[in-house]
């Protein structure tokens, strides 16, 4: 039996906007196995990236539990949780989201400087993590100098220069061309393959998900029953 | 773990333009500061480099100067009499009658003139007891003559006093004959005669100013003035030349005061500056902020991060403001004193405790001014600033 990495149960988000109150997340119910790699898929505002925002302990839920990697994420205040992100987590972003005034190398670098690893250890990760996205020639370079699949391969980078057990991405080809997207989904699948990584991806994205080895969707809130999918 | 030192560093150069605003404003503010400390420094540094260990001035009882003090030649003739007076060669005790007056000169400084010490006294042993000053150009004034000697300050400063020249005062044209240096020492800003000539043309040749005196050691110079102080037939008073010229120094307060309260009225106005510049960097990197938390940094990483940036341009600034005062080193300047009546020169004086002082100084402005933003940027949610553009 495969291990769980994340498990969910009647977990429920509402957010408060002025005297207004959006059940964002609705007793969801969601279990995902080292080695998945899950789209999660829906219309606006069906609840998906709340589900993963608080799998990557971005946020707190509002009532029922979540246990990440064993861990009950409720349990940790939010200096712990800062590090527990940092220890399990690599989050690539839809827009892309790298520091503008650190090189290629420096941003890789970034989540590794709170970690106990010397200057040279952590330049050879970055390099290594680098060098496995294809970009081991653009070290110095900055963000502003590489064209947005470069920069979403540099955000992968960065994700997983910590090996992190769990990589979230949120929308990672929203802001991609064909090409470079296809790049992108193919790198997360050879992660997934390859190294085992357990990948939760929201998307709206059908050609991304179809990447994916399980898709869930949600609708208002609620979760889905589930869809596994052959990989592409 | 902290945020990298590049980061802050990159993120100041990249918005350079607001970031060399906000440092001259600091910088303006530093060297306002540093330009009123530098000031009182130069002052002290006159008055405390113009007493000579040993040397013990006495005035009349209760004179708090020696333009106010009427010391008699009876009370002299007592004076030197005093055991513990160190004596010269021919066994003649080291004690100098002298006499202090003002004298109304034209300045470069102030148009309607302003009032110069003159200062009469013997050569033997007046500049015994002054072993520091020296002729520059000319020569001293000669005993029964109409001669004066000027400080370096009081020539730098006073067109009239010029060596050549002739000044009418008293009963007639004085010539100055010599331009002497005293070193750093207030002396500078004196004017130099022969005391006979001098309280002939003043009339008051009984009743002169004061006596200069060396004690026969410097460990006896307060048992001296204790003696001297005490003896209630010379009523007297009578203390170091040092401390005397020290409690000079006091001319300065007000413009201290006055110079600090500016500085930190302007302090508060670059804390504002800055804290608006760090506010405005807040915002434009509010999802580099919610990226930072994401990839793990907690908010006291991001407070401190945010901190440093302040920090570090306010240093910048302070840097600058150092640079900007620099020129004012050795920059000749006079102030008049309350206790003399009359001008003393003096030199700007930046030591390396002032720049130092500077530099602590535009630290507590980046950090006041960084402080709020700050701890701003420490307070975000990750959702939220994510979300902000």
């Amino acid at each position: 039996m495969r291990e769980a990495v994340i498990e969910a149960r009647k977990l429920t988000k509402i957010y408060k906007r002025d005297e207004f109150e959006v059940r964002a997340l609705d007793n969801c119910d969601i279990e995902i196995h080292r080695g998945e790699f899950v789209a999660l898929m829906g219309p606006s505002g069906s609840g998906k990236s709340t589900l993963m925002h608080l799998i990557a302990a971005m946020d707190r839920a509002t009532s029922g539990r979540i246990a990440v990697l064993g861990e009950d994420l409720a349990e940790l205040d939010d200096a712990e949780l800062a590090r527990w992100r940092n220890r399990h987590i690599g989050f690539i972003f839809q827009q892309f989201n790298l520091i503008p005034v650190l090189t290629a190398l420096e941003n890789v670098e970034l989540p590794l400087k709170l970690t106990s690893m010397n200057g040279k250890e952590r330049q050879r990760q970055a390099e290594t993590a680098l060098k496995l996205v294809g970009l081991d020639d653009r070290l110095t370079h900055f963000p502003r100098q590489l064209s947005g699949g470069q920069e979403q391969r540099v955000a992968i980078a960065r994700a997983i220069a910590t090996d992190p057990d769990i990589l979230i991405a949120d929308e990672p080809t929203g802001n991609l061309d064909a090409q470079s997207a296809k790049d992108v989904m193919t790198m997360l699948q050879k992660l997934n393959r390859d190294f085992g990584k357990t990948i939760i991806m929201v998307t709206h994205d059908r050609h991304a998900a179809e990447y994916a080895t399980m898709i869930r969707h949600l609708e208002k809130g609620e979760l889905k029953p589930e869809i596994e999918y052959p990989q592409a | 773990m902290t945020l990298p030192f590049t980061y802050n560093l990159r993120n100041l150069w990249v918005r350079r333009t607001t970031t060399l605003m906000t440092a001259l404003g600091i910088a303006l503010t530093v060297a306002v500061l540093l330009s009123i400390l530098a000031l009182v420094a130069g002052l002290k540094n006159a008055f405390e480099a113009t007493g000579v260990p040993g040397n013990v001035l006495v005035m009349r009882q209760s004179a708090e100067s020696e333009l106010s003090s009427n010391f008699t030649r009876v009370q002299f003739q007592d004076l030197k009499l005093q055991p513990g007076i160190q004596r010269d060669g021919r066994g003649a005790p080291l004690a100098s009658l002298e006499m202090v007056s003002t004298l109304l000169l034209e300045s470069i400084d102030y148009e309607g003139g302003i009032n110069i010490s003159i200062r009469g006294l013997k050569p033997d042993p007046g500049f015994a007891l002054r072993p520091v000053i020296a002729i520059a150009q000319g020569r001293w004034f000669e005993a029964g003559k109409r001669e004066i000697t000027v400080g370096k300050n009081v020539a730098r400063r006073n067109p009239e006093a010029q060596l050549g020249k002739d000044l009418r005062f008293g009963k007639g044209l004085w010539r100055v004959v010599g331009i002497f240096d005293a070193g750093d020492s207030a002396a500078n800003s004196e004017i130099w005669a022969d005391l006979d000539q001098l309280c002939a043309d003043d009339n008051r040749c009984d009743v002169l100013s004061s006596a200069l005196v060396r004690a026969d050691s410097v460990a006896n110079v307060e048992p001296f003035i204790k003696r001297l102080k005490d003896d209630q037939r010379l009523k007297v008073s009578a203390m170091t030349e040092n401390r005397y010229y020290e409690q000079q120094s006091s001319s300065a307060a007000p413009i201290q005061f006055l110079g600090i309260f500016i500085a930190v009225v302007m302090a508060a106005g670059s804390s504002f500056a800055a804290m608006n510049t760090m506010y405005a960097a807040v915002a434009r990197r509010s999802r580099e902020i919610g990226t930072l938390r994401v990839l793990g940094f907690s908010r006291g990483a991001v407070l401190l991060g945010f901190l440093l940036e302040s920090v570090l341009l306010s240093l910048l600034g302070g840097a600058l403001g150092c640079v900007l005062v620099l020129p004012l080193n050795g920059f000749t300047t006079g102030i008049g004193s309350m206790i003399t009546f009359a001008e003393v020169a003096f030199r700007f004086k930046i030591t390396p405790e002032i720049m130092m002082t500077g530099m602590l100084f535009s630290l507590a402005i980046g950090a006041i001014g960084g402080l709020l933003p700050a701890a701003a940027a420490a307070r975000k949610q990750i959702l939220e600033a994510l979300r902000d553009i």
